[in-house]
């Protein structure tokens, strides 16, 4: 297997039951190093079920979950993140009255050494300006200030702050769950520019998205879910959008589909 | 970099100030009694009781929340520190430590029914204010207590700097105010009480325990109002049955003055301090001008509006 190749995270046979309603049925997922893969789907077809089982969301009721190679339990979002993935929600998931810098820090505070950090827990406001500065810059995020608060941004801006966020503590993966739902064309494509550098810096991603332009713009892989299971894969430059939107929605069967329109 | 407007106190946060400098001015011209120092030290000694009430009250509203239950709580803490001390003989810092802790405890339920049970604060609270209220009521047959230790009247004490008399408690309220503006500012427990009302959601997704920051707020609002009936049986040298009922709503007054947002997540605690000496100074402008109480109350309800208004306002301006 070529380094290309390598499989990051994987999961198989996921099950997830709600009551009578079963989300999940079996799917199968793999992500590999260095790419971005996009998942699709149509409303019900368990998209965001399998989402928040990789995001430690929820727990699967079957299957298993592996992270290079070895086996993992998340059990919370929490557990995840100490994992090395990061995940990016719609929107939602910045303090607007806060700086830039309190927003990347929240939960993960840079403390000052010794006793007023250890015992009054107090702060490192400089180093952790200096860090944000340091990782926005890394990823080419064009903000001045980082002691702004995030309403003075943009929605794209903002939707920025999230991805870096995530990009700068992620180890290993980072999941997005619609990043660009929120924005217009400009916007939007601010954001897939800097989705892309996430990826050239080497950190795979896992991209849930309705936007389907967006999704051939950008993606390396298709993941189609369908009915609680993964359809198939599909490869972006082989296969149309329209045909694509077919699959999604069932109106054609992946093995109606030429061959070389399945990614490998 | 470093340098960012941010930084620099924008007009909105000097608003208090300008209020409480222009409202001065007014009675100073209206009474030539208002700007004398004895007349200053003597509207702190009025405000401190409300100024710590306020404080308690500043860390649930920045966390989106509402305590009506302020004043009723701190009452019943003053009632149960200076029963303890009558009827047990308790010393008064003892005795101190019990008032606090019951209205620590009150903190407690309230923080409990916000959290676990997901109530709005303000139904939380306003049952409470009413529960509070009757405990008050029955464990003080509705009597004062008057037989208190000399040690619970020490804070009322003052202490001459040439001729402005500054009263202890007064001090320690000001004490107050610094360390919380601090912890607020410097440290990450702080900051989490802005984030959880700023954005709740947020906050939990960036893996804090927003309960755990909503049920700290509360007890911390609680201890408090403990330390508000410390200083008010100081100031009186009695437990009042009675008391807490203008300070209830002068509290809320005070920090809406002092620009903390109702709808949370954005406010500077010191604010609420100016707030709070601004009803002060309406209180005792009106009185030196011979304005009856009842009018007074009428003004604190007006005040209030106004600042209720001016956030609303403002806040549409930010999104």
């Amino acid at each position: 297997m070529s380094a290309q190749h390598q499989i990051v995270m994987q999961a198989k046979g996921l099950v997830k039951r709600y009551g009578q309603v079963t989300a999940l049925d079996g799917t199968d997922f793999e992500l590999r190093a260095g790419e971005i893969l996009a998942v699709i789907g149509d409303n019900g077809a368990g998209k965001s079920s399998l989402i928040k089982c990789l995001s430690g969301a929820t727990i699967p009721d079957e299957g298993e979950i592996q992270l290079d190679g070895k086996v993992i339990h998340f059990r919370s979002p929490i557990d995840a993140r100490r994992a090395g993935i990061e995940t990016v929600y719609q929107e939602l998931a910045v303090a607007p009255a806060m700086t830039i810098s309190e927003n990347l820090f929240l939960g993960r505070e840079l403390l000052r050494p010794g006793f007023l950090g250890n015992m009054l827990r107090m702060i490192d406001k400089k180093k952790m300006l200096a860090e944000s500065i340091a990782r926005m810059n890394d990823l080419k995020v064009g903000i001045r200030s980082m002691t702004q608060a995030v309403e003075t941004l943009s929605g794209g801006q903002r939707q920025c702050v999230a991805v870096g966020r995530a990009a700068a503590f992620a180890q290993h993966v980072v999941i997005m769950d619609e990043p660009t739902a929120a924005l217009g064309v400009k916007e939007g494509n601010m954001v897939l520019e800097l989705i892309r550098r996430v990826r050239d810096k080497g950190l795979p991603v896992v991209l849930i998205s309705h936007n389907m332009p967006h999704v051939f713009e950008i993606a390396d892989r298709i993941h189609v879910a369908r009915l609680g299971k993964r359809g198939c894969v599909l490869n972006p430059k082989a296969i149309s959008m329209a045909d694509t939107v077919a699959v999604m929605t069932g109106a054609i069967r992946p093995d109606e589909l030429p061959a070389s329109c399945l990614a490998h | 970099m470093n340098k960012t407007p941010s930084k620099l106190p924008s007009l909105a946060s000097l608003g208090p100030l300008i209020a409480l400098v222009i409202a001065s001015i007014f009675f100073s011209i209206q009474s030539d009694r208002f700007l004398t120092t004895q007349n200053f030290s003597l509207i702190l000694q009025q405000v401190m009781v409300v100024g710590v009430i306020a404080i308690g009250q500043t860390l649930v509203i920045l966390t989106a929340g509402i305590d009506l239950s302020c004043g009723m709580v701190m009452a019943l803490g003053s009632i149960v520190m200076t029963k303890f001390a009558a009827d047990y003989g308790l010393s008064a810092p003892v005795a101190i430590a019990c008032g606090i802790a019951a209205t620590a405890l009150f903190g407690l339920i309230n923080g409990l029914l916000v959290t676990r049970l997901k109530l709005p604060p303000f139904i939380v609270t306003l049952g409470t204010l009413n529960i509070a209220f009757a405990c008050t009521q029955l464990y003080s047959h509705a009597q004062t207590i008057t037989k208190i230790p000399d040690g619970m009247n020490y804070l009322g004490y003052t202490l001459k700097i040439g001729d402005t008399a500054i009263a202890y408690g007064a001090m320690l309220m000001l004490v107050l105010y610094v360390l919380i503006w601090l912890w607020l500012r410097e440290t990450a427990p702080g900051r989490h009480v802005y984030a959880v009302g700023n954005s709740p959601e947020a906050t939990r997704l960036a893996g804090i325990s927003t309960d755990k920051v909503l049920l700290s707020v509360y007890v911390l609002a609680g201890v408090f109002y403990g330390i508000a009936s410390m200083l008010s049986v100081a100031r009186t040298g009695a437990g009042d049955p009675n008391g807490g009922q203008t300070e209830n709503l002068d509290a809320i007054t005070a920090v809406v003055l002092g620009g903390t947002s109702l709808f949370g997540g954005r406010g500077i605690i010191l604010g609420s301090l100016v707030g709070a000496l601004i009803v002060g100074v309406f209180r005792n402008g009106l009185t030196l001008i011979g304005v009856s109480s009842v009018y007074q109350i009428m003004v604190t309800g007006v005040l209030v509006i106004l600042a209720v208004a001016t956030d609303q306002m403002s806040h549409k301006g930010a999104r």
